[in-house]
């Protein structure tokens, strides 16, 4: 009985690392969200020189180790790198073993996933409806908030959600590039990572391991639940 | 209103080379598939940019490939139903009505909601989504739609060739309302005789990307030379006629015009009423003398303006009935049995039975500045 209850008695340290996880995640998805329509729009619409690397470029971090990912941005964004610096320079503004790094790396990993489920969303739109649009005297930027928006709607929510999941479990390119800086950088992953490589750390690996499961589950109901209510809607039931 | 096109564009091998100009009322784009009906009005609608043209309504340039003036289609103003009636699906039916109507500046707003939907009689689907309306039903609705828009010129691209015939008979009668109610008008692009006879005021016969010929459907369909060029169409010329007598024992109808009297089966519209009446060439019997003791009801007495070029076994023949054509396919046998020759009077024997309610159609009284150029190709 005793085990049971202790189970749940987070300590301080955890509690943050769970919250620093929900911060890193929904700052991946919702800062890379508005370039995912852009990029998948580009990528199924576009006509140009050049979109077969785009593509190849976007789903690169999908097929790398996390760690060359990971270390990939830290030759670019670290202090001594040419994006880093000039951030630095200019803004004040680094990446480099803060949280929002973690955050960068993160929505790197997972944007591939993000505009590949919204790309086949874009490609599913009967462009016939928006020609209808068009000659009901919607411009261009009209047809697009008001027919494919609405349409590809299912598609971003279950591109955010996936995001979302695997931004929660991003290890490799996040302990590469941002370190492992409990209250800093430590996310659910690498903090499990932790528990798992000091001794009597088991209760608190599990205790994450189950808040992680727990939160993943949950967002991917979620992400059922409104995919069924918008796709209703949008087949016109 | 007035519609002027010249325009030429290629689509890999297909070349279309389209030029006439229409004034009004419902104008019908006739020709067989592949003909480039439907690429002319996406022309029109500007859903193409031509190669080289210009396309000029009501005096407004819409395209001037010469001038490099190309207005986008959200900017024309130009209604355009589809053969599929392109429903928004995340809309219900009253949202998908008041789309194109929020994009319509308010002063320009002539239709009237509830007018709209009491035309096409949709009040009871409004708040319905569109994914549970029959087909019939959301061509209507798409029909509306684009009406609220209050469009300068309507483009029509076969509204009814994905119906069936229950759903064609349904939606006609509203197509015909709106030619004759509303006063925009229409561009109808179909490949259906029926259709354009009971619909078109005027007609642009389009074969392989070129325009054949304009004119009027009486005209259009009463000469000889276009049974050919227009293709594999079951030829039959159209008689303006007028209801003038109902036999109420027999269940007939009487129609009237300088051609000659014709019975057909009781159609209830009161006397004086306008008809087009389309007789088809293989309905038509023709007889030196007038003939005894037939079963056929209808004679009409005329005399032989053209007879087609003399090849194959069957020969197309022009009856001018004071004015009126008629034409009649014969074999070439018949033909040089009876020494049928121009100039020769004949009596035209119609069946009753062959006029049914697919050959008639009602039509208002032409309007005086209704008329078609012809233009030579």
């Amino acid at each position: 009985m005793n085990n049971w209850s202790s189970l749940f008695q987070f300590t301080p340290d955890e509690l943050v690392a769970i919250r620093l996880s929900l911060k890193v995640s929904i700052w991946a998805v919702g800062t890379s969200l508005p370039l995912g329509v852009f990029i998948a729009l580009v990528l199924a619409r576009g006509r140009f020189w050049g979109r077969e690397f785009l593509h190849v470029c976007v789903h690169l971090p999908l097929i790398l180790p996390p760690v060359v990912t990971g270390y990939v941005l830290l030759l670019l964004f670290g202090r001594n790198g040419p994006i880093g610096r000039l951030l630095w320079e200019t803004t004040g503004f680094v990446f480099a073993f803060r949280w929002t790094g973690a955050a960068l790396a993160s929505a790197v990993v997972a944007f591939p996933l993000m505009v590949r489920a919204i790309r086949l969303s874009i490609e599913a739109v009967d462009r016939r409806l928006e020609d209808a649009a068009g000659t009901l005297g919607a411009s261009p930027s009209w047809v697009f908030a008001t027919v494919t928006l609405p349409l590809i709607l299912p598609g971003i929510i279950a591109g955010a959600i996936i995001a979302f999941a695997r931004s929660l479990g991003e290890f490799g390119a996040t302990i590469t590039f941002v370190s492992n800086i409990p209250g800093e950088t430590q996310t659910l992953p690498t903090a499990i990572y932790t528990f798992t490589q000091v001794p009597g750390g088991d209760a608190g690996a599990l205790r994450l391991t189950l808040v992680s499961v727990a939160i993943s589950a949950a967002a991917l109901f979620l992400s059922e639940f409104m995919a069924r209510r918008v796709a209703r809607r949008v087949t016109g039931l | 209103m007035n519609l002027e096109v010249d325009v030429c564009h290629r689509l890999g091998t297909f070349t279309l080379e389209a030029r006439f100009t229409t004034n009004g009322g419902l104008t019908a784009l006739f020709g067989h598939s592949g003909s480039g009906k439907t690429s002319v009005v996406n022309i029109i609608g500007g859903l193409l940019r031509p190669d080289r043209g210009r396309v000029v309504v009501n005096g407004r340039v819409l395209v001037d490939t010469a001038l490099g003036v190309f207005i986008p289609m959200h900017s024309r103003r130009i209604g355009y139903i589809f053969q599929e009636p392109r429903l928004f699906p995340h809309l219900t039916v009253r949202q998908n009505l008041l789309y194109g109507r929020w994009f319509t500046p308010a002063s320009e707003r002539r239709e009237h909601f509830a007018h709209i939907v009491d035309l096409l009689g949709i009040d009871s689907l409004l708040e319905r989504g569109t994914a549970m309306l029959s087909g019939g039903e959301k061509q209507r609705v798409a029909i509306g739609r684009t009406l609220l828009a209050s469009p300068h010129l309507l483009l029509m691209d076969e509204p009814l060739a994905a119906l069936d015939e229950a759903r064609k008979a349904e939606i006609l009668p509203y197509i015909e309302r709106l030619r004759d109610e509303s006063r925009v008008p229409i561009v109808y692009v179909s490949h259906s005789v029926n259709e354009v006879t009971r619909l078109a005021s005027s007609m642009v016969l389009l074969s392989d990307g070129r325009v054949v010929a304009t004119g009027t459907v009486q005209e259009i369909m009463g000469r000889l030379d276009l049974v050919s060029t227009g293709a594999s169409y079951d030829p039959g010329a159209v008689l303006e006629m007028r209801v003038s007598a109902h036999d109420d024992t027999y269940e007939l109808t009487t129609l009237r015009s300088v051609a000659g009297e014709l019975r057909v089966p009781r159609i209830d519209l009161g006397i004086g009423t306008p008809l087009r009446v389309r007789i088809r060439a293989r309905d038509v019997i023709l007889a030196l003398k007038p003939p005894e003791a037939l079963s056929a009801l209808n004679l009409l007495s005329g005399k032989i303006a053209e007879i087609s070029p003399l090849n194959g076994p069957i020969v197309d023949t022009r009856i001018d009935l004071n004015g009126e054509m008629l034409l009649a396919r014969v074999t070439r046998f018949t033909l040089d049995r009876l020494g049928l020759v121009p100039g020769q009077v004949v009596y035209a024997i119609i069946k009753t039975v062959a006029i049914d309610h697919r050959s008639l159609a009602h039509v208002r009284p032409m309007p005086s500045d209704m008329n078609v150029d012809e233009i030579d190709l």
